[in-house]
Parts: structure tokens; C-alpha cells; sequence
């Protein structure tokens, strides 16, 4: 026991391990918080489809060369964040449909991209990484960072503020609109939040599993409680322990760091059902 | 002056009309049911009041002070909130939220909501999770919060639906409490109308896609087509 503890303690003398540390914890909550809404607005897949749309500009932006990638990852992100969610309830291609067929369509296009101007000769490295993550959150320059803790605080910042009305607007959107709050502009903001949430994760899990880091965290805290708040914050206690422990594991025993924070999830996933399960049976 | 005026609304979306010609008022202390069948666009009728949508012709006037966001909207129960997870409290005080930009709740909006989960008798709810409350006590909680958005008037879509009967007479009860004892004035949406001719001071009458009958409940039980309902549904009291 006291050799693993040497090992962490040494491992965490290195300035990329607490940088992945810090920037980890950070983006696990700010995902997991947004997640408990966007389960609750049955936009689960949301994370998915917009992480897809991520994967497709990151290729457009390695084909481009740009230098940095997230200048164009982000807009991009962020108009198909909206465009989603504001035509959720009235589209003539209904929500799903729509998540769906971006998600491949984005998925598609990138893989094609790459493939036709390759940059580099190792393309399915390029793209393994791109989508799983591998290790860039182990390659994080300093200034990542600053820009990582930055957004996310302005994020968690936004959310606290917004939170009541982020409650009434998930809870029931017509009654929020009857009584004169301006729900578009709230949908907006969530779904501007969630653009940022992603293209953030993307450094952290890789685009593919970025879903399990929204969902996984909401739907545990729903098997224990059963109010917003408490859910809430259940998810995100639990997303922040959950990444931690991936990332402690992944270091210790060498395996990919986004893979093994979402088997993370899944552990406390199913002890938060087997104690659900208990608590109302007693 | 009324406390809410419709002229000649015509109301559809897109540009297509569900239901025109649509005149009536309230004033304050009525009690307004507006009945009729499936299809006749009464929840179109809802959502325009709200503002939900917009009147395609017509207009919606209200009384010199009285804004819009202070109606106290009463929907129907949506699927979504079958599994969420939010207790009774936080959705009462909800219903705080339209009246100003700041981001928390002060002490007067918690009061208010405890004494509105008070007057309906569910503050011993208050730390229960909405969604194992049984239909009535469902919506006496999302009425506590309606009446935290508004003190004049309330709205109602079809507020009985899917309740047991026992539920259903205690909610007309307290409905007509609100009405009687706090002058809270009442639009309901409803397809009972024998119930309705019971509680009611004015009916609203829409047929398909048009209007049959404004007016005080006691002009309509003499109309035509009050006379011709009642035969139908089997009679009113």
C-alpha cells in the first residue's frame, strides 16, 4: 500500500500529472452539473452528436494546419449546440433524428478529411487519439491550462448564477415562458455552456466518451436522490472522485486515461444502483 | 374594466388557423370555463393567453397594471416529470422566478411559497420528491406554485385530468376556496362540463374550430346550446 502511495507522491512531482489532475476535476464537473439537465431534457445524446461535430472540425483544422485548433473547434460547436437545441421542440427532422444524423454525418466528413489530406503517416493514431483521447490530457502545456481553469470557472460561475432559472426551464418550459422568463435565452446559454463543456472534454476523454462523462455522473446521483439540488450536487461530487481515481489508475497502471475514467463511472453507476436499490427496498 | 379582454382572436400556428372569432372578457372574481372538445383549439386558446404564441388576428387586452407574466399558469402534467427529481419546495418556489432578474430567492419569495404550500395543505411535502406524490398532490404542488407567480389570476389547463374522483372534488374545492375567499379570479380549461356548470360563474363555449356561447352560467343553461350539451352529456344541476 505504502509503495503505491510512494509511487503517487512521486508521480505527482511531475508538473503534467497535476496539470491533468486539475484540469481533469475541473472539466468532470463542469459536465457532470449541465449533465443532470440535459438527461432531464431527454438530450442525453446531445453530448455525443456535438462531440462528433467536434471530431469532424478538429479534422478540418489538422487538414487547414491551423495552429490552433480550438479557435475553429469551438464556434463550430457552439452553432451546432444551438441549432439543436432551439429546434428540439418544433423541427420538421425531430431532436433525435437530428442529434443522429450529425453525429454520423460530423464523424463521416472528419474521417474522410483525414484521410484524403493526410498530414501525418501514423492516421489511425491521429484519429484513435482524437476520438479516445489517449494522452493529450498528459501533454497539457501550461497555458492549456490557464485557458482549461479560466473557461471552466466562468462555466460553474454562469451555472451558479443561472441555476434557479436553468431548474424552472428544465422542470417545465411553459410554465417558465408563462411567467415571463425568457426561456430561448436560457436554452441558449445551456446550450453555449454545454458547446464549451465539450470542446473542453474532448482533451480529457477524447470526443467518443465524452457522452458517458455528462451522463453517467447524473443518472448514478438520480438512483440516490430525489431532489434537483441534491442530484446536482451528488453528480458532481461523484464525477470529480470518479476522474480522479481514472486518472490515478490510468497513471499507476499505464492504461488509456479517457477509457478509464468512464469504467470509473461505470463502477459508481452500478454501486449507486445496488445501494438505490437497497435504500427503497428497506 | 375587465381584467382581461380578447377580441376577435383568430389563433393557429404557422400561419395556419386553428379557431377564430374567439370574443369574451373576464373580470376580476370570475370564474371562467372554457369548454369544449378535443380539437376545438382550447389549449391553442391557453398558449396565446400565456404567450406561448402569438394571436394570428385579434388582440388580448389587459387591465392598466396587470402584466402578463402575472398569471398563474397551472399546465398539464408533462411526461418529463414522471422521473425528475425535484422536491416539492424547489418546485413551489419556481414560481417566484418571473418577477425579478436577480439570480436567488430572498426570504419574501420563501415565505411566500410556504404560505401557499400552507393555504393548500402540503407543506408537510415540503422535502418529498414530486414525482412519488400521488396525481392530486401532484397538482396541488405545481398550484402552490402557480399562486406564487400571480395573486389575481389563474389559469387552468384541464387541471383534473388523470385524477381519482376523491382528488378531483378536493381540487374543485380548492379552487373554488381561491376563488371565493381570495378573489383570485379563474380560467379553466376543462371538457367536464357538468362539473364546470357547478363551480362556474361564466362559461365559454367553442365548438369546432368556432364559438358557440359566452356568457353567465345561468344564460347558459337557458341557450341552445347549453340546453343541447346537457341532453347530451346527460345532464348538468
Amino acid at each position: 500500500m505504502t509503495e503505491i502511495f510512494d509511487k503517487i507522491v512521486l508521480y505527482f512531482q511531475y508538473p503534467f500529472v497535476r496539470y491533468a489532475m486539475i484540469v481533469g476535476v475541473l472539466i468532470a464537473l463542469c459536465s457532470s452539473l449541465l449533465g443532470v439537465t440535459l438527461v432531464l431534457k431527454r438530450f442525453s445524446f446531445i453530448g455525443d452528436g456535438l462531440s462528433h461535430v467536434a471530431f469532424g472540425a478538429v479534422s478540418v483544422a489538422a487538414v487547414l494546419n491551423l495552429s490552433n485548433e480550438m479557435l475553429l473547434v469551438t464556434p463550430v460547436t457552439i452553432f451546432f449546440a444551438i441549432l439543436l437545441l432551439r429546434t428540439g421542440r418544433n423541427a420538421k427532422i425531430k431532436g433525435d433524428a437530428m442529434i443522429a444524423m450529425l453525429s454520423v454525418g460530423a464523424l463521416a466528413i472528419g474521417y474522410l478529411l483525414m484521410h484524403i489530406f493526410k498530414t501525418s503517416s501514423n492516421l489511425a493514431g491521429d484519429v484513435c487519439s482524437t476520438l479516445f483521447g489517449s494522452t493529450s490530457i498528459l501533454t497539457l502545456s501550461k497555458s492549456d491550462v490557464y485557458l482549461c481553469a479560466a473557461l471552466s470557472v466562468a462555466v460553474l460561475i454562469v451555472f451558479v448564477v443561472f441555476y434557479n432559472k436553468i431548474f424552472a426551464v428544465t422542470f417545465d418550459e411553459d410554465f417558465a415562458r408563462a411567467t415571463g422568463l425568457n426561456a430561448n435565452t436560457y436554452n441558449l446559454i445551456i446550450a453555449i455552456i454545454i458547446a464549451i463543456i465539450i470542446v473542453l472534454a474532448m482533451n480529457l476523454v477524447g470526443s467518443l466518451l465524452i457522452s458517458a462523462l455528462i451522463i453517467f455522473p447524473a443518472l448514478s446521483a438520480m438512483r440516490l436522490f430525489n431532489g434537483f439540488k441534491s442530484v446536482t450536487i451528488c453528480a458532481g461530487i461523484l464525477s470529480v472522485v470518479c476522474t480522479a481515481f481514472g486518472i490515478l489508475i490510468s497513471i499507476l497502471a499505464e492504461t488509456p486515461v479517457g477509457a478509464t475514467i468512464v469504467a470509473a463511472d461505470i463502477v459508481a453507476f452500478a454501486i449507486c444502483c445496488l445501494s438505490g436499490f437497497i435504500l427503497t427496498r428497506r | 374594466m375587465a381584467l382581461l379582454t380578447c377580441e376577435n382572436l383568430t389563433l393557429g400556428y404557422d400561419g395556419k388557423s386553428v379557431v377564430s372569432k374567439l370574443s369574451f372578457s373576464v373580470k376580476e372574481g370570475d370564474y371562467l370555463c372554457i369548454v369544449g372538445e378535443n380539437g376545438s383549439g382550447k389549449s391553442t386558446l391557453i398558449k396565446t393567453l400565456i404567450g406561448l404564441i402569438q394571436p394570428l388576428e385579434g388582440k388580448i387586452i389587459t387591465q392598466d397594471g396587470f402584466g402578463k407574466n402575472e398569471i398563474g399558469y397551472l399546465p398539464q402534467r408533462t411526461d418529463v416529470q414522471k422521473d425528475f427529481p425535484a422536491s416539492v419546495r424547489e418546485i413551489v418556489l419556481s414560481g417566484c422566478l418571473g418577477r425579478a432578474i436577480r439570480p436567488f430567492y430572498t426570504k419574501e419569495d420563501k415565505a411566500l411559497a410556504a404560505g401557499n404550500m400552507e393555504r393548500l395543505g402540503i407543506l408537510s411535502l415540503e422535502h418529498k420528491s414530486f414525482k412519488e406524490l400521488s396525481g392530486g398532490q401532484q397538482q396541488r404542488v405545481l398550484l402552490a406554485r402557480a399562486l406564487c407567480a400571480t395573486k389575481k389570476l389563474l389559469l387552468l389547463d384541464e387541471p383534473v385530468a388523470g385524477l381519482d374522483p376523491k382528488a378531483v372534488s378536493q381540487f374543485y374545492s380548492l379552487i373554488e376556496m381561491l376563488n371565493i375567499e381570495d378573489k383570485i379570479t379563474v380560467i379553466m380549461i376543462s371538457h367536464d362540463i357538468s362539473s364546470c356548470l357547478g363551480f362556474a360563474s361564466h362559461i365559454f363555449h367553442i365548438g369546432s374550430a368556432k364559438p358557440l356561447f359566452f356568457g353567465s352560467k345561468r344564460d347558459y343553461i337557458q341557450s341552445e346550446v347549453g340546453k343541447a350539451y346537457q341532453s347530451f352529456a346527460g345532464g348538468g344541476d
